[in-house]
Parts: C-alpha cells; structure tokens; sequence
C-alpha cells in the first residue's frame, strides 16, 4: 500500500546537524534546536574537495520496511554517518509502491538532483519488461556496484531436509505446493519457474510485498519454501525456524563463521551440488538521476567506495552472506549490460515478458 | 518472573533527569510534526529520525520511541480541530470529534482522544508485558485466508453495523475498492488502470485522498455555510480536562471493548488501521442511543482512539518479533532501529532483552509523560479556533497542498487532493458516508491481495476461508454482522430483541 511505503525528505530543512559518535548532551540538545529553527550546524568537516551536497542526501529504496534493500539502506546509512563520510546527513526513503516502480519512476523525475540516490537491485531490469514501466536503467547516472546477492531455497525446519526429499514432496503433493517470494514477474518467480523446469515439480508461486513477509509465512507454515535472499531470513534461520536446503550459485557462500549452533553460510551446498543446475546472483547498484553532472557523480562514487571499506559494510557483507564487489565506471557499464541481456533472457524463458 | 524483573531493570535505567527531558522533547517533537497537517507521522519521524543517531542506544531509542508516542497523540488534534485525519487510524476520530469542536466542545474532544489514546496503550502494554511470547505465535497463524477473514469483517461490520443506509454505504465502498485497484497489481505484475499515465502507475495515496476528502471538502463546506469555524467560542480551561475524566467510569464498556478489539487486531500483522473503524462502529452498535454518534458524541471519540491506540501499541510486538510495521510510522521506527543493529525477529526477544524491556520500559514512561504533557496544551491547541476562518482557511490549505505533495514529491497529488475535495464536498452534499470509501481504498489492495493468494493456495477452493477453527469463525462471524440488520430483525420477532424500532428494549413473554 502506497501510503505505507511512502516517506518523504523536507526540501525545507537545509541542514543538520553533523552527527559524530559518543556525543554529549549538549549537542543532543543542539541537534533538536537545529532541526526545529531549521539552523545549520556544522562541524567535523571531512576531507573532500570539489563538490559536496548542500542538502539531506536521500537513499531511495525501491521495497518495502525490513526487506533486504532497506537493510542494506540503513547499514550504508549508519557506515556513512558513524564514519563521518559526508557533512550532509543521510535519509532512507522508501518507495516500494507497485513493486517498486515507485522508486524508479521516482528517480526518473528527478532528473538533474544529485540528493537521491538508488539502491538498485535486478527490479531495474525486468519491471520495464514485465509491466512495460516507461524506464530504462540507462536515463539514470551509474554510480557504482556495491554488491551481489545470493539467493537460497529454505523450507520450513519442520519440513523435508534435502533438495532431493523436497522436490520428491513436491512432486507428491496433492494440494499445490506453495512457493512464496516478493513480487510477481521478478527474480524469485523467476527462479521459481526456473526450479519446475529443471525438478520436473510443480509449485503454487504466492507473491508477497516483501521478503520479510515471504519468511514470516513460510516460518507460520503458510507456505512450503521460499527463494529468499540470506538477509532476508538469516533471524529465522538463527532462531530455528526455517531450513536453508541449497544456494543458487556455482560455488558455496564462503563464509565460515557459524550462523546458528551448528551451520555456517559455508555449510548450505550448492543447488548444482543438490543436482538442480540453477544459478542467479542479483545486482546490488547505486544509482544517480539522470544528467547529473561528472563532478557530483564522482562525488558518489567516492563515497560509496569508501563505504565498501568501513567495518559495518564488511560485518554486513558477512553477515548477510553477500559477495563484496566494487565497480564504477566503464566497467559497471560493462557488467550491467551482460546482466541485463542475461536477465532479460531468463525473463523470456520464463515467459514473463510483456507483449 | 524474569520479564517483570527486566522490566524493573529497565525503568530503573530510563528514571533520570537525562531521560525524562529527552522524553519531553521527543514528545512535543512528535507532537508537533502529527499536528502539520499532511505532515503527519510517518514524514515526521523520517525527519527527526537522524537526530538520534547522534546519541547513545538507550537516548537513541527512548527519544525514538517517544517521537513515535507524540505522533500518535498529535494525529487526533487535525481530525478534530480541521477533520483531517493525519494517520488511517485517525479517520474514525473525526466522525465525532470534529462535530464536538464544531460545537464549541474542542477541548473537551481533545480531553476524550488523549485520554482514550493514553488507556487503550497502556492495556497494550500491559498485554505485550506479560503475553508477549505467546502473542507472537498467535500472529504466525495468519496466511491469506486469515488475513482475508479478517478484511472481510471489517467490511462487513461497516455494511451491517452502519448508521447510514445500507445501499449508500455499499456505494462509497465499492467507489473505494475500484480506485484501489489502480496502479500495480501485486499478484499479476502487472499494470491495471493507469491509461499509460505515468502518475498513475503509484496508484492512489490513501493520505493524499483522505486530505482532500476531509480537509478540503470541510473548507468548501464552511465557506458556502458561513465564513466561519464553528468553534471560536471553546471553552479553554483546565477544568474541561477533570470534567470530562469524572464522566470516564460512565464509559468502561466502550473502553475496554476497545482496548480489546485494539490489541486483537494490533497483534494481527497488518491489522491495525481496521481497529479504529471497528471501535467506533460496535460502540454505536452497542449504544443505546446509536442516532447520535456522528452528531458530536464524546463517546464516539472514546472509541476509536482507544481502540486506535491499543492497535497502535500492541502492533509494536508484531514489528519486533516479525519484522512487518503495523503502520507507516512504525515502519520509520523499524528503520530508525535497524540503525542501531536491532534486527527484528524471533531472537530480538532472547539476544537484546535489555533493549526490549527498555522500549516497552519507555513505552510505560511515555505514555504517562506524553499524557500530562498534551492535556496541558489542550487550551493552547483549542484556541487555535479562535483565529478568525478567514486566516485559518487559507493556511491549512497551503499546509494540506504541502502535505499531499510531500508524501511522494509529486505535483500530480496536489490535483489529485483538489479533486478528491470536490468528490467529498458533492458526497457529502448527496449524504454518502466517505468513511466506507476511505476504508476500502485503505484495505481494498490487501484485502484482494489476500483473497487471490488464498485462491492460488487453495487451488479455488472457497472452502479455505473455513479450513480451521481461527479463520472459520472469523469469516462467519464477519456473515454474520454483514446481515445483521436481518439478524436483529428476526430475532426481534421472536423476542430475543434487545431493541428495535417503536418497541420497548424488552418484550414480556
């Protein structure tokens, strides 16, 4: 629902105050007096030259509260501020309106506006083909690929415990086997369809709002699987919930910590190990407007860089299980253009391509 | 008991002078952003959110909480002062409180709501102290069917329960559901209604629809009636406040109905906007004199707030055990919290119990707090209906124009609040209630949601929405209330009636 995902950025508050870690009362006070009187405080100013934004810099997240994209928000968000990277605070704005179409069609209109940032994931390049949005990635300013993420299949941990027991339910299942995910026509449908053509088993898809919808159903039983991404439902996972049965990647997440009592990231197989040949790894980007100029470009790229270098970037990339990458430039260019043919190939074999 | 020892720890903790003026200055900030009209809660916290990140976790998350509290307190001073709802959940408070105002009874609406708002929080908390493990696996037994179940009663208690005429009511809502429709469907992924408008593609907002509808429509009312607000002659003193608490015990039945039906459907993820809707529509069924709710009746402010306010509160736990906001603003909080690396989930309880017996520790302390603090600006924010209509009038339509824009930064939504008052202005003309529109155009995208993913579960089967004990009686139960008129007739006419039309309350057998 529209009203529930929607959040706003004052243009009318210009700034606030510089937040710094361990403050003191007396600049807690200040900050509200800053943010009532609309007054500048500034301090701690961090070393950039050139261009620096004058306003509130707002993420734009194209999903709803809690899911993994406003996660990954509020880390970048906290890295950022904690850090002291820019003077201008950082706001998380979510616009997860019609499956996110909201965001981007956001970030169309505002055109020129080096205040809003998105955080892209693989919506940008199959909302345009399923639901025929008026957008193309390419109208937007590149700023960097932050990271991949990965997607697995759970069950309910009172459910089957291998890939094989699971497709072997499924394809004896009388009633029809539920599927959950977020969104209709997108990667986990995707990776759904996907699944049935290479297991020969059917599946019920149940297209929820958001990821942590999709694992809260799946934990209540409403639903037999999920393809959620790590973050998604790493709490339930911790708590006992759910069952993480294979990942879809050519290799195992390689993280070795342990997660729960007794597995790590690096203990759930491959789905090609498991005998279902299916691999998707999904793009997380940051994205400017449209003809924002080279310098404030540069800005970000900056910045995000920095980012992927501070410890709460890193803890989460572990975390969460995503793979860390950066990349900027030509060769962002380059690797959204591979994976855009790449997505919109899966898209026409899962025939979810709008004629 | 473990939880009640934590729960001492952590008033111990927050009882300082530190966190108490930290408390007051959340709370009038909340305050303050739920009075701007078109502003409201959601918006506001976003703002005031970065300021906590400057402090340590407990400050972070008391300041937090009690912003979040204002807010809450600062939604029923709009609906009754200018009738614009600022949250779903306030709609319901306008039906009676804005009528009160009119009528020169501003302070004492603001009396009822903030009273009403501060006991249907504290039976939540109550309930989220001590059932909180149990209430979290009460919300995991909610599929679509069950949340269907659930939208289907509210419908339905509208339809059956409502003052105005049935078919009317049936109108407004299906105007409701049929806007609601547009935008991106979820369960096809595709577009429906959008003609190829780009400005459609968002759907309708509910805020940027009940701002017009409400505000708006109210202006062009007033200013064809009399170039005036009704209620400049409020009486503004303090004793308002002690009258209208002495008058309290006359209303038990009505509060604790509320509380109740509040944190029933505040622990049903997503189910908190229905509540109020509901509050109001049992206190009028259950009335003895149902003809005058809508007509300023304090108990029609009791009602919804009260039941507004325990959903409020009790669809915090669902946020922290689940991760799914029961409301916009909850959903800020749930952002501002993940800040400090409180991930929700079934753990948050056994890995941060420090952090959670705090936050229900302030919600415990805010509430008493934000209670003082707003009765006392009650002569404050009263008076404000005293400044002549010709200065008001255009203020609050510059301030619903910035608030309808503010809520997606678009242009499109300020024609669209325009058009919406013209819709409530006629509405209103011709007597068809705009609260079954807004509720369906609120509910109606779940409610279809949650019905077709039930369809796909169930492979069409109706039989779904009576496959267990849980859904089965909420689905006839919401039967029920949609013939109740029909009900109540026929059990009337075998002398089970408890009232009905030109008859005394009970026959002599």
């Amino acid at each position: 629902m529209a009203a529930f995902t929607s959040t706003m950025v004052p243009e009318f508050i210009s700034e606030f105050p510089n937040p710094n870690k361990n403050i003191g009362k007396t600049r807690v006070g200040h900050g509200m007096k800053a943010a009532i009187v609309l007054a500048a405080a500034l301090c701690g100013t961090p070393a950039f030259a050139g261009w620096e934004p004058a306003k509130p810099v707002e993420i734009v997240v194209a999903a709803g509260a809690g899911g993994a994209s406003d996660q990954m928000a509020r880390m970048m968000q906290a890295a950022i501020q904690k850090n002291n990277l820019m003077k201008q605070p950082i706001v998380v704005s979510l616009k997860g309106g019609a499956s996110g179409a909201e965001a981007l069609m956001y970030m169309k209109s505002s055109e020129g506006d080096p205040n809003k940032v998105l955080i892209a994931y693989s919506l940008i390049y199959m909302l345009p083909l399923s639901a025929k949005i008026p957008f193309n990635w390419r109208e937007l300013t590149p700023v960097s690929v932050i990271a991949l993420d990965q997607f697995v299949l759970w069950d309910n941990s009172a459910g089957p415990k291998t890939v094989k027991e699971f497709v072997a339910a499924a394809k004896a299942a009388s009633a029809p086997f539920k599927m959950g995910g977020t969104g209709s026509k997108r990667e986990d449908h995707v990776l759904t369809v996907f699944l049935e053509q290479k297991t020969g088993a059917k599946f019920s898809y149940l297209p929820y709002k958001s990821g942590g919808e999709a694992a809260t159903q799946l934990v209540g039983n409403h639903t037999e699987a999920n393809v959620n991404n790590p973050s998604e439902n790493l709490e339930v996972w911790r708590a006992g919930q759910v069952r993480p049965l294979c990942v879809f990647d050519k290799e195992r997440i390689s993280y070795t910590a342990k997660v729960t009592e007794t597995q790590s990231w690096a203990d759930i197989p491959t789905c090609k190990e498991e005998g279902v040949d299916v691999q998707y790894l999904m793009l997380r980007a940051m994205f400017l407007p449209g003809k924002v100029p080279a310098e404030q470009q540069a800005f970000y790229v900056e910045l995000f860089h920095k980012v992927t270098q501070t410890a709460e970037y890193k803890e989460y990339m572990e975390k969460q299980a995503l793979k860390p990458i950066f990349l900027t430039g030509k060769d962002m260019v380059q690797f959204l253009e591979e994976d855009d043919a790449l997505n919109k190939s899966l898209m026409t074999q899962a025939g979810f391509v709008a004629k | 008991m473990e939880a009640f020892g934590l729960l001492l720890h952590g008033f111990a903790v927050l009882l300082t002078w530190k966190t108490l003026v930290l408390m007051m200055v959340g709370l009038m900030l909340g305050i303050f952003v739920g009075v701007l009209p078109g502003l409201g809660g959601p918006n506001g916290v976003a703002i005031l959110l970065p300021l906590t990140f400057t402090m340590d976790p407990t400050s972070a998350i008391v300041m937090l909480s009690c912003i979040y509290w204002g807010a809450l307190f600062g939604g029923a001073i709009t609906s009754i002062l200018f009738n614009i709802p600022g949250e779903a959940w306030s709609v319901a408070t306008t039906f009676d409180g804005y009528p009160m105002a009119q009528q020169g009874r501003a302070a004492e609406a603001l009396t009822a709501a903030f009273t009403s708002s501060f006991i249907g929080s504290l039976v939540a908390v109550l309930l989220i102290t001590f059932l909180a493990p149990m209430i979290s696996s009460f919300a995991l037994k909610f599929g679509p069917p069950e949340f269907f179940a659930v939208y289907l009663l509210t419908f339905c208690s509208f339809v059956g329960l409502g003052r105005e005429a049935k078919h009317k009511t049936v109108i407004s809502m299906s105007l409701g559901l049929l806007l609601a429709g547009i935008g991106m469907d979820t369960v096809s992924g595709n577009l429906r209604m959008t003609f190829g408008s780009a400005e459609l593609l968002r759907g309708i907002n509910f805020l940027v629809a009940v701002i017009g509808l409400f505000g708006i429509s109210e202006i062009l009312l007033t200013m064809e009636e009399r170039l005036a607000l009704r209620g400049h002659a409020a009486s503004i003193s303090l004793r308002v406040v002690l009258s209208v608490w002495k008058d309290l015990p006359k209303y038990w039945v009505t509060l604790l109905r509320s509380s109740f039906i509040g944190c029933w459907l505040g622990i049903t993820p997503g189910g908190a906007i229905a509540a109020s809707f509901m509050g109001y529509n049992l206190a009028k069924r259950f009335s003895k004199d149902p003809e005058s709710f809508g007509k300023g009746r304090i108990e029609g402010v009791f009602a919804p707030e009260t039941a507004a306010h325990a959903s409020g509160t009790a669809a915090l736990l669902p946020m922290l055990a689940l991760g799914i906001p029961g409301s916009g603003t909850a959903a800020i909080l749930l952002g501002g919290l993940m800040v400090w690396g409180l991930n929700p989930g079934p753990l948050l309880f056994v890995e941060h119990k420090d952090f959670v017996w705090g936050l229900i520790a302030s919600m415990y302390l805010g509430n008493v707090v934000g209670l003082v603090l707003v009765l006392t600006t009650v002569p404050v924010f009263a008076s404000i209906l005293r400044v002549p209509f010709a200065a008001v009038a255009p203020m609050i339509v510059v301030s619903c124009a910035i608030g309808a824009y503010a809520i997606q930064n678009a242009m499109f939504d300020i024609w669209l609040m325009l058009g919406f008052g013209i819709v409530g202005y006629v509405f209103k003309k011709i007597g068809i209630p705009l609260a079954p529109f807004t509720l369906a155009l609120v509910l109606g995208n779940r409610a279809e949601d949650a019905f077709r993913l039930s369809m796909i579960g169930s492979g069409g089967n109706l039989g779904v929405f009576w496959s267990n004990g849980l859904v089965g009686s909420i689905t006839t139960l919401a039967i029920v209330l949609l013939f109740w008129p029909v009900i109540d007739g026929l059990l009337a006419r075998v002398g089970w009636g408890r009232r009905s039309k030109g008859m005394p309350p009970r026959k002599v057998n």
